[in-house]
């Protein structure tokens, strides 16, 4: 056991897997559009278990950041493999980007592979649909009812990382939430890394497996607190009556180890009593985040 | 390092430098390689170092100093390095071309950028006819890259185009975008009359008024995405493209009406 700030910190690791990752930048006339896109983009993608794909918001984007002069927000999506991300990213920018009034989409990562995106999307201009190249790059101009939807042809993905984590243990529910609050606003700030849980916090942590064999997860019973008594491999000390998770993905590994390390230490500071990160023994995960090399 | 190419003296005749002057093959060669290459002056076949006097070697930046109006097909076909143009071209230049840039800081001759695949030819001055545009019997012209034009261009500039974008600081000649397959025209100052006559896709793009064929429909105002993306990409390129151009409102023409009429003509609205 360590201690950060007077906060317990596990020696153990977060075990972390391969994914591959892509940016997606989308622009609008005002910020408010390109967020409402952004957010619905997002939007039920907090895990590949059931979601199919992870994604959250990067950052938002300033007129001088984006390619067409627009406030922008900027988006990373995450699936377990390459083809499965490239579906995802077809129905997710077809059915809330395209929809979303003003807004135009771009590929937010130079990488030599790429998929097809806005090639799938051009047949909803039914045969009405026309391309642009400018600077070596590929733009299709969709035709809709409010004038045209703007989308690049191909956007970059990348071998990233996904299912890094921290767990935050405290006294009761208001302490831990507000230390993971704290964790998460400073790993926002981490470019090429996002949180996919609802504000970024997960309350039900999962281990993989179940008792009834349909389910490949189910709740991870060892650090939930109303079990102490009624099992024997309890995680939760004396005296913790509540436990948040946060889960990252990024670009790669490096924004995931800098994001956990900022969350350790701001959590560390609000007060967390215990501080750990889940792993299954190293047997899985290709990644291994040991928090002893976070905190120093 | 720099390659520098000096024109000793004004040619009598025309000369025809086919593909000799492109940077990617000069690049290989040696010197005494390069004053060997031949040229056609007039009838009869000369040795690049009878008209120019070489200085350095081996590198796929390449400078032209003197006044090269009598020399067609300057940086021709070229596919890569950069050939800079410290004088004007003749016709033909960077036609064909692939890759690269290629840089006429005077005034360009006729058929500048014509047949181009890829690359950048940039020029300080004008450029004269067809710029751009397809070789007589081709039915297709320019098919890739980007020209862009300080000055003006005259006319059946981006003739058969096909791909790729022409921009022009000034005024653009008539019948811009004859037989245009596709691809994009920007005129940023005046545009000739019978613009995109035969158009099938291309896009032409107006910052004033022009006079338009009566094959063009009115289809409706409003502001297009791409050209936001393009007008920006020119700025870069440094066209003195305004804010207004940018973020204005304009109005699509659809044509031309007597080919295929997935042509468009769009004017920049007037600033209420």
């Amino acid at each position: 056991m360590m201690r950060l700030h007077g906060t317990e910190v596990v020696d153990t690791f977060a075990e972390a897997f391969g994914m591959w990752g892509a940016r997606v930048v989308i622009t609008a006339e005002t910020p408010t559009w390109a967020q409402h896109a952004a957010r619905s983009l997002t939007g039920f993608a907090t895990s590949v278990i059931g979601c199919k794909v992870e994604a959250g918001i990067e950052r938002l984007l300033e007129p001088s950041d984006t390619r067409d002069g627009r406030p922008g927000v900027s988006v990373l999506l995450f699936a377990p493999d390459a083809d499965g991300l490239a579906k995802r990213l077809v129905e997710r920018v077809g059915q809330t980007v395209l929809t979303c009034p003003t807004t135009a989409c771009f590929n937010g990562l130079a990488v030599e592979e790429e998929v097809d995106v806005g090639g799938q999307l051009r047949y909803f201009g039914d045969g009405w649909q026309a391309s642009k190249v400018l600077d070596g790059r590929r733009y299709w101009r969709i035709p809709v009812m409010e004038g045209e939807f703007l989308v690049e042809e191909r956007f970059g993905i990348v071998k990233g990382v996904g299912g890094g984590n921290l767990i935050f243990l405290a006294q009761d529910a208001r302490a831990a939430l507000r230390a993971a609050h704290d964790a998460a606003e400073a790993m926002r700030t981490v470019e090429g890394a996002i949180l996919p849980f609802p504000g970024g916090i997960a309350r039900s942590g999962s281990k993989v497996g179940s008792r009834y064999p349909s389910l490949m997860a189910s709740t991870n019973h060892v650090l939930c607190p109303t079990l102490r008594t009624q099992i024997d491999d309890s995680d939760v000390p004396d005296g913790v009556n509540a436990v948040f998770e946060i889960v990252i993905d990024g670009l790669g590994p490096e924004p995931v180890g800098e994001a956990m390390r900022v969350g350790l230490q701001a959590a560390a500071r609000t007060g967390a009593r215990q501080i750990t990160a889940g792993n299954y023994g190293g047997k899985l995960g290709e990644h291994h985040f040991h928090l002893r090399e976070l905190v120093g | 390092m720099t390659l520098t190419l000096t024109l000793r003296e004004q040619p009598e005749a025309p000369v025809r430098a086919d593909e000799a002057l492109r940077p990617d093959r000069l690049a290989s060669l040696g010197r005494a390689e390069i004053e060997a290459l031949e040229l056609w002056h007039g009838n009869r076949r000369a040795a690049l170092g009878e008209l120019f006097a070489v200085s350095g070697a081996g590198a796929q930046d390449v400078r032209v100093e003197g006044d090269l109006s009598r020399v067609a097909g300057v940086g021709a076909g070229m596919g890569g390095g950069r050939l800079v143009l410290a004088g004007g071209a003749g016709p033909r230049a960077g036609a064909g071309m692939g890759d690269g840039e290629l840089v006429v800081e005077g005034d360009a001759g006729d058929a500048a950028g014509a047949g181009m695949r890829g690359g950048r030819l940039i020029v300080r001055g004008s450029a004269g006819r067809r710029l751009g545009g397809a070789y007589a019997g081709e039915r297709a012209g320019m098919r890739g890259g980007e020209i862009v034009v300080h000055g003006d261009a005259g006319q059946e500039a981006g003739g058969g185009l096909r791909r790729g974008l022409i921009a022009v600081a000034g005024q653009v000649g008539p019948a811009a975008g004859l037989n245009a397959l596709a691809g994009t025209i920007v005129a940023l100052g005046a545009l000739g009359a019978h613009a995109g006559a035969g158009m099938r896709r291309a896009s032409i793009v107006a910052m004033t008024a022009p006079d338009l064929l009566p094959t063009y429909a009115r289809a409706c105002t409003y502001r297009p995405p791409f050209l936001r993306l393009c007008l920006r990409r020119l700025r870069a390129l440094g066209l003195p493209v305004t804010d207004a151009q940018i973020d204005g409102l304009y109005t699509r023409w659809s044509g031309d009406g007597l080919e295929l009429g997935r042509g468009e003509i769009l004017i920049l609205e007037a600033a209420a």
